[in-house]
């Protein structure tokens, strides 16, 4: 039976075809079988990972809370210098100056992505919004995020800032950055689960070589990671703690 | 501006819960929340403080080394009445989550506004410390905070 390996559904589909190609990378280096499942909802995988049909994963802050306090999973690596910060931004010409300025009734443009939408609100409570008093208009991709900002269907949208940096110039220059966050301590992570734990030393050890091994490097590159870091178990908890105070 | 930003100074003298007490300048004159940031915080189960984010060294005006090991009441405000903490102390005691808008204390004396959420941290089911995450408050939270605390002190 093949190892289940799967990557959090919430960034730019051209990154990927990086993630097939670390799979078959990996899957040399440790010698098992691993198979790639990709999904498009946060819900089907959810489920997957329920029934217990995920052996390691690539995971969104939000979710290793689940894997990790509810399901046995250990955090092995984190990219290197790779956080997870969100930007709230407004058409280039919209009059809204400040957060502040926003009232009950804004309309956010969002995507399913727990960890954006999660930060994104907690920028919007200094203006007294919570998401009983916005109307949240999910789109499946920042770009249509930017797009319904530029016709006037939305007031504000949330873009995870890495996401928003890689827009086109012309886009970015229809568009205002209204505050960013800067929280620095909250970012994705490899995760393995009980059925291979027996790998996890030989695994962070592989990972953190990575940027030094010949085929690694090209890999590292079209996922567009650095390289990996260790994630110790205390480092981890930190992290699920800080998460735990932003969910209510 | 909040408003008791009226710039005024004063010397009082802090009385902690423990017994203890200092004095400290006050100067009410309020330092805004910076935007988009988390001030975070740790500390062990008695309170003294094990962990401080770069934020939290920024707004508090102690340097990193003044924070660590010191008791978090280093940052209480006069204005901010002893029942708030009460509460804080046993919801987490209990293992709850604590939220709430608290009026901090400055080392220049000048305070800050924050919403607060405090959480125990279990490890192999045993309590090993708190963490607290401030986000920046509303004005309107800030405003209701004031009026409700000058009841209560
Ligand atoms: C994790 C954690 C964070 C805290 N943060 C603050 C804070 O930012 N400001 C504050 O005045 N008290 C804070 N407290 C409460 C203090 O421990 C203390 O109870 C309070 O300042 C009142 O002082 P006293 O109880 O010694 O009289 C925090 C407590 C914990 C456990």
């Amino acid at each position: 039976m093949p190892h289940n390996f799967t990557v959090s559904p919430d960034f730019a589909p051209d990154h990927m075809s990086g993630w097939f190609y670390f799979n078959t990378w990996l899957q040399r280096k440790l010698g098992v079988d691993i198979h790639l499942e990709l999904y498009d909802t946060f819900e089907q995988q959810r489920m997957d990972i329920r029934a217990g049909k995920v052996d390691m994963i690539y995971a969104n802050p939000y979710d290793a809370s689940m894997l990790v306090r509810e399901l046995g999973f250990k955090a092995v690596v984190r990219p290197v210098s790779k956080r997870d910060e969100a930007v709230i931004v407004v058409a280039a010409d919209s009059p809204i100056a400040t957060v502040e300025d926003l009232g009950a009734g804004t309309r956010v443009a969002t995507t399913a992505d727990p960890d954006v939408d999660t930060i994104g609100m907690i920028m919007l409570e200094p203006a007294d919004l919570d998401a009983a008093s916005v109307q949240k208009h999910v789109y499946n991709s920042h770009v249509l995020i930017a797009k319904s900002l530029l016709n006037g269907e939305t007031d504000v949208g949330f873009v995870l800032k890495q996401s928003y940096d890689e827009l086109s110039d012309l886009i970015r220059g229809r568009l205002r950055v209204l505050v960013a966050s800067q929280i620095s301590v909250v970012h994705h992570a490899l995760l393995v689960g009980p059925a291979m734990m027996d790998r996890f030393d030989e695994l962070r050890d592989l990972l953190v070589a990575m940027p030094k091994d010949e085929k690694g490097v090209g890999v590292l590159e079209s996922m567009e990671i650095r390289g990996w870091e260790p994630m110790s178990e205390e480092q981890t908890e930190f992290m699920i703690d800080l998460i735990d105070t932003l969910i209510d | 501006m909040s408003d008791q930003d009226t710039g005024a100074e004063r010397e009082v003298t802090l009385h902690y819960y423990d017994g203890s007490e200092r004095k400290a300048l006050i100067v009410d004159t309020e330092v805004p929340y910076p935007d988009g940031k988390l001030i975070v915080s740790r500390t062990d189960p008695q309170g003294f403080i094990t962990h401080a984010n770069q934020a939290f060294v920024d707004m508090s005006g102690y340097s990193r080394e003044e924070l660590i090991g010191a008791n978090h009441n280093i940052l209480r405000h006069p204005d901010m009445p002893a029942v708030a903490f009460k509460g804080l102390w046993d919801t987490v005691q209990s293992g709850q989550k604590w939220q709430g808008f608290v009026k901090n204390l400055r080392k220049d004396g000048k305070y800050y506004w924050v919403k607060a959420t405090v959480i125990p941290n279990i490890r192999q089911g045993k309590l090993v410390g708190y963490t607290s995450v401030r986000r920046k408050p509303s004005r309107s939270k800030i405003l209701e905070s004031e009026a409700l605390y000058a009841t209560l002190k």
